[in-house]
């Protein structure tokens, strides 16, 4: 295994120029003025401070108000998912979760444009509103179709590890269940549902941090004016061109980011203790 | 003493059945894993279904438990049909073979999870756990980890956890499978004590003969989905009722013989006097000797003769075998014979066993 260590060289070398050194430099924009003039370069603290403007805090409310909302939806539908695909037998569990993962091969932007197509005020629903004789509806460009869209696409990320960690529990310890007196209901709550917390947390945590640094999906969905913090970085650094305050909501998603997952870890093991 | 394959050993007591499996077949896809099994099971009976791998015994197990619903047949429980019954529902609690323990809780909460489960009241609930935990020889590991405990401990906290149910029938799927031998030993004491002590009727699957010799009242030899042979250890022991039966239980000589009458038997060309009548005259039959029956004698007092051809000290005994005309005869002793010696077998009637013969093993 030794001389195979060398291997690596070449990747931590790719890692240090295309990772580590460009999060180096956005801790060094957040901190600064001045855009890239690196010879007037001042550091502060500013850019830190203006994301608690009541106008970019909101930013940060709505996108985590959606974040939270669209992983509870996938949990909920993604358990049930997982849980039914786990009661069939071998071949056909491998047959579905292929299914599930079959979205996943196809380009985020172009999921995110047939659903524009299935929502939009001329889209399948509406046409199929107005042939059952409804009033059509505004679909495109509110919550619903940003969370529908978030949902849509994270959903893999929580049926496979809750799926993985349901198919690894023991049948017998569902049989020592019954065994026991508890009949199918109590036995989920009791078993099945206590064992497959690994993976519900696996699974909670991969969506959420899709969820909240999105910003192809609420763009397109959303419409202009909505704006989450994936879409503010986004402006910040393409079309406003503020770099310094950019960098410092990315440092901040990132914070967030790092501190809820380490929150979780720690869940996860005390449960486990 | 001959007997019809299918008949209900000596063990059998004439009080009323407790469960009676009438029929039971098992197909699995086009494997006919149980092909009718008939047996009667009672109140505080040790009883062991024995027998190798594949021959049904977990099967019947998991059907009295409910965990597999018979193709076919019934299991009758005082008398009242069980078999669609949900296994939640089930006055019986299993040992599992891997124990099955909850790795989430901990020992007490494993004990208890069935009084939970029946929504008992909490104060009785921690009485009988806590009695049933020092009944096992845990006391003091009630708030341990059942994933911190060593395979001898994890067995303990299964059966108390089967056991502080107060079942009518505690099921047990070969539970001392996965530990040593020393430890196996005192378990098998341990599990023939608690059985007396909680008076309840045990069911033992194990493919372990010595295991089912030593501990139950009741002995059921399987193979193939068929029940072989159901008596008691010294029955299963001492009257096999088939090759089968004497080729699983313990090492043995058998030998293609004719019944020429009642208590006259021929083998290897001389006619021996036996225990055994009831067979057809004439009729060809198999018969049994137990190695540690035999004994080595000058070759002027015996009938067979022969020459010693290996001798390995095995502990307690030397397995001998000895090279006749007809066949080798495996011989257990205390005493050393030097190979190449010329010797004589010798036995006594009652150590001849005649069994019927089987053309399918």
């Amino acid at each position: 295994m030794k001389h195979f260590s060398k291997l690596v060289r070449p990747y931590l070398v790719w890692m240090v120029l295309i990772v580590v050194l460009p999060l180096l430099l956005i801790v060094l924009y957040s901190l600064t003025t001045g855009g890239n003039e690196l010879v007037n370069i001042s550091f502060t603290l500013d850019n830190f401070k203006k994301i608690g403007e009541p106008v970019y805090f909101d930013v940060l409310k709505k996108s985590f108000t959606l974040g939270i909302a669209s992983v509870l939806i996938c949990l909920v539908c993604g358990y049930t998912l997982a849980y039914i695909i786990s009661r069939q037998n071998e071949g056909i569990q491998d047959l579905l979760i292929l299914f599930v993962t079959i979205p996943m091969w196809i380009n985020t932007l172009l999921r995110t444009y047939a659903w524009i197509s299935i929502l939009s005020d001329n889209g399948l629903v509406n046409k199929l509103l107005v042939l059952l004789g409804f009033a059509p509806a505004n679909l495109m460009y509110t919550d619903i179709a940003v969370l529908l869209g978030l949902v849509s696409d994270m959903l893999p990320f929580m049926v496979i590890p809750i799926h993985t960690s349901i198919r690894k529990i023991d049948p017998s310890l569902i049989e020592a269940s019954h065994d026991l007196g508890a009949d199918n209901i109590q036995t989920f709550i009791k078993v099945i549902f206590k064992m497959s917390i690994p993976g519900v947390i696996n699974g909670v945590m991969m969506t959420f941090l899709l969820s909240i640094s999105t910003f192809v999906i609420p763009k397109l969905l959303g419409g202009g004016q909505y704006m989450l913090i994936g879409n503010l970085i986004e402006t910040q650094f393409i079309s406003v061109g503020n770099w310094n305050f950019g960098s410092a909501t990315s440092i901040i998603l990132t914070l967030i980011i790092i501190i809820g997952m380490s929150l979780m870890r720690k869940f996860d093991r005390e449960k486990e203790d | 003493m001959a007997r019809h394959p299918f008949f209900k050993g000596k063990g059998i007591k004439l009080e009323k059945a407790f469960i009676e499996l009438k029929g039971l077949t098992k197909t699995f896809g086009a494997q006919q894993v149980l092909k009718g099994i008939d047996l009667s099971i009672h109140r505080n009976e040790f009883l062991t279904l024995l027998g190798p791998s594949g021959c049904g015994k977990t099967t019947t197990l998991r059907m009295i438990a409910g965990f597999e619903e018979p193709t076919s047949g019934e299991i009758l429980f005082d008398g009242i049909d069980i078999s669609k019954v949900p296994a939640y529902k089930r006055e019986v609690n299993t040992v599992f073979q891997r124990y099955a323990l909850f790795p989430f809780l901990n020992v007490y909460d494993n004990v208890a999870f069935g009084l939970k489960i029946k929504k008992m009241d909490q104060s009785m609930i921690r009485h009988k756990v806590l009695h049933m935990i020092e009944l096992v020889g845990l006391a003091g590991f009630e708030d341990r980890a059942v994933t911190s405990l060593s395979g001898g401990q994890q067995q303990r906290v299964a059966i108390a956890r089967a056991l502080v149910n107060e079942p009518k029938v505690l099921l047990l799927d070969e539970p001392l499978g996965a530990l040593d031998a020393k430890l196996r030993k005192g378990m098998q004491t341990e599990l023939k004590k608690i059985q007396k002590e909680v008076g309840i009727t045990f069911i033992f699957v194990t493919h372990d003969q010595e295991e089912a010799l030593t501990m139950s009242d009741t002995v059921v030899v399987m193979n193939e989905g068929v029940i072989q042979q159901v008596g008691t250890p010294e029955d299963i022991y001492n009257e096999p009722e088939n090759r089968f039966v004497a080729s699983f239980i313990g090492e043995s000589n058998i030998i293609e013989a004719v019944m020429k009458k009642d208590l006259l038997v021929s083998f290897d060309g001389f006619d021996f006097e036996c225990v055994d009548k009831g067979f057809k005259d004439n009729e060809n039959v198999e018969v049994v000797i137990r190695p540690e029956d035999i004994d080595i004698v000058k070759q002027k007092h015996a009938k067979l003769v022969g020459v010693v051809k290996s001798i390995t000290f095995m502990g307690v005994h030397h397995e001998i075998v000895v090279e006749t005309s007809e066949r080798d005869y495996l011989v257990h002793t205390t005493d050393y014979f030097e190979p190449g010696l010329e010797v004589g077998l010798s036995f006594e009637p009652d150590d001849i066993h005649v069994m019927y013969r089987m053309d399918w093993v």
